[in-house]
């Protein structure tokens, strides 16, 4: 699709990198530490019982971003599965891994969640260096919700949830999985078996789960994938209320509205990453700004209204009507637009910048790739 | 990070509750199965001649136990096989394995919930046979049950052989991508320690306390040598992308 070795727009998260350690999801443990000037100034808290993990030789660091990822790659033999992918994470960031289908996001994330070796580069999940020995650790300081929720069908929720909470060591099991169940809107379906749980259920059940410990990085894998709309934006309204509370969220998903809903920062891969940055901040890279402007009747010379107004870069008659205005900056070229079109005597019926969503980046960068490709 | 048999009983917790709700393990495998395998030795107990000569009367009972240990042979090995290719099958076993759990912990919790069930299910059987034989059989064929060394014999096989099993019944669990498949080959697998027992039986091998005590350490070591191989095999990376770099 994309093609390979093409620049990486990096963006760093530095508005995230406050060295706090993680927030407690459940709410409790609220001590110390400064959350994300996005999200306003939020306590961070120690951690408390997720691995409580006194036999750990693993010291984690909890300065920096929560991930760091330097020139990491995955090999299957001869395929490759991703490649000198790097970029970081910062606590209490919602960061958005997009690709297509076989692009390696979730491979990526089985990586650093140290299921899968990686054939080279390095990482640092929750402040551990990522190592064979070093497992276990970084194990017990995050959570990875699979793309399916893998629960015991015959337990009940609330079972589930307990044999998760001793696999972690938590103490006050029974708090916690309150604490959860309430997260995710399922207390009342506590003792009620998995398998009679709806998917959109069981994928808040799997949600609960990766919350238990407390993750100082959760990661989310297509949480919504195969969700009908109305499960989807109860997943997006957890996942939501969980960013309002600071937690550092790793989600891969390749619905792109989910992405730039949900997600401080973006990164698209293919194999490699090809971009990385806030959403915004891709589409002022990859198009050009612009002003959209409708009037009642075409000019019979376009060229006579737009040229030489201030701001105005260049025009285009627009395929749905109208004129396409390209612009060095909308606040300054608006007004002055306006001016032309009175000035010219339209009647204006529409004027606005131009808005690129996040697919339409997407989609450009699938079609450079095409053309690469073909050249 | 250090073993904890926390995570251990965790799993352990977790299977016997499966097992309970689950109508193929404790109707089939822990119920049908050990009543089928019952029901032959007893018949033939029940039906046996008293006026039969010691030596025929003591190979035809070591026939009927030899079926009794089939038991902890075959059933521990058709719970087991599906034990990681099951997880596989069901999508339970990437969460599972994104836990800090080490592997030797969540083998052991595997290999504790599948022997425990057998055992019980094992000894109950034997006491059930025990039971109709003091009740129901000829003097000479109680005496002969009761006073021979079957009866030890068959407390110290039983866990052995189900050790066996049930490590052989992990590995090939470990290693398929098909449930049906594994239990089938943990089934055949599981046989051949019976071979032993069954020389004793037959008396191609005379049967002494020293030699029963012999092969019973034998087996011991075949247990010990299934686990450190179970654990070589058990690898995330291959378990969970299905494939190795």
């Amino acid at each position: 699709m994309f093609g390979q070795g093409g620049p990486v727009l990096a963006a760093q998260p530095e508005s995230y990198q406050h060295g706090q350690e993680c927030v407690s999801l459940l709410g409790v443990d609220h001590e110390a530490g400064v959350a994300s000037e996005q999200q306003g100034a939020q306590p961070a808290p120690t951690r408390r019982g997720a691995g409580a993990d006194p036999a750990s030789s693993v010291e984690a660091s909890t300065e920096g971003a929560a991930l760091v990822v330097e020139h990491l790659g995955k090999r299957f033999g001869e395929r490759v599965a991703f490649e000198d992918v790097s970029f970081e994470v910062g606590y209490g960031e919602v960061f958005g891994f997009l690709g297509p289908n076989g692009a390696g996001k979730t491979t990526t994330v089985r990586t650093l969640g140290t299921l899968v070796a990686p054939s080279s580069g390095s990482a640092t999940v929750a402040g551990i260096p990522l190592s064979a020995a070093t497992g276990p650790s970084i194990r017990a300081r995050i959570s990875i919700m699979p793309e399916s929720p893998g629960l015991y069908l015959r337990l009940t929720v609330t079972e589930n949830l307990q044999c998760f909470a001793r696999l972690y060591e938590l103490d006050d099991v029974p708090g916690r999985i309150e604490r959860a169940l309430r997260g995710v809107n399922l207390v009342e379906r506590a003792n009620d078996p998995c398998g009679s749980l709806s998917k959109g259920l069981r994928q808040r059940v799997a949600l609960a789960r990766a919350l238990l410990n407390d993750p100082a990085v959760l990661f989310l894998d297509e949480p919504t994938s195969g969700l009908d709309p109305v499960a989807t934006h109860d997943v997006h309204e957890l996942i939501v209320s969980l960013r309002e509370r600071g937690v550092t969220i790793f989600l891969t998903t390749h619905r792109l509205e989910e992405a730039e809903r949900l997600c401080h920062r973006v990164a698209i891969l293919n194999t490699t990453l090809r971009l990385i940055g806030r959403p915004d901040e891709l589409r002022q890279r990859l198009f050009n700004q612009g002003l959209e402007v409708r009037v009642r009747r075409a000019f019979e010379n376009p060229g006579l209204v737009f040229d030489g107004v201030p701001g105005v870069e260049g025009w285009e008659v627009s395929p749905a009507g109208g004129y396409d205005v390209a612009v060095s900056d909308p606040q300054i070229a608006a007004p002055a637009v306006a001016r032309a079109l009175v000035s010219a005597g339209a009647d204006i019926l529409y004027l606005a910048e131009s808005r690129h969503s996040l697919e339409d980046v997407y989609l450009h960068l699938i079609d450079e790739d095409v053309e690469a490709r073909r050249r | 990070m250090s073993f904890s048999w926390t995570r251990v009983g965790a799993i352990l917790v977790k299977e016997l509750t499966d097992y309970r709700r689950n109508r193929f393990v404790m109707v089939f495998a822990m119920m049908i199965l050990p009543l089928i395998l019952i029901a032959g030795p007893t018949v033939s107990l029940l039906n046996a001649p008293a006026a039969a000569a010691s030596s025929k009367l003591d190979t035809r009972i070591g026939v009927e136990l030899l079926y009794m240990l089939l038991i902890p042979a075959i059933v521990p090995s058709t719970v087991s096989a599906y034990s990681v290719v099951g997880e596989r099958e069901q999508g339970t076993l990437e969460p599972i394995l994104i836990t800090p759990i080490l592997r030797e912990e969540f083998l052991i919790g595997k290999a504790l919930a599948v022997i425990i069930p057998t055992l019980v299910v094992a000894y109950t059987m034997f006491g059930i046979f025990l039971a109709i034989a003091a009740l129901f059989a000829h003097s000479g064929i109680r005496s002969a049950i009761f006073a021979g060394s079957h009866i030890p014999v068959q407390l110290l096989f039983t866990p052995l052989l189900a050790g066996w099993s049930i490590w052989v019944g992990i590995a090939i669990s470990a290693r398929s991508s098909d449930v049906r498949v594994a239990q089938q080959l943990s089934v055949f697998a599981s046989l051949p320690p019976l071979a032993i027992v069954a020389l004793l039986t037959f008396k191609v091998i005379t049967p002494s306390t020293g030699l029963a005590l012999g092969l019973a350490a034998i087996l011991l070591a075949l247990d010990a040598l299934g686990w450190r191989a179970v654990a070589a095999m058990f690898d995330r990376e291959r378990l969970i992308a299905g494939t190795r770099t």
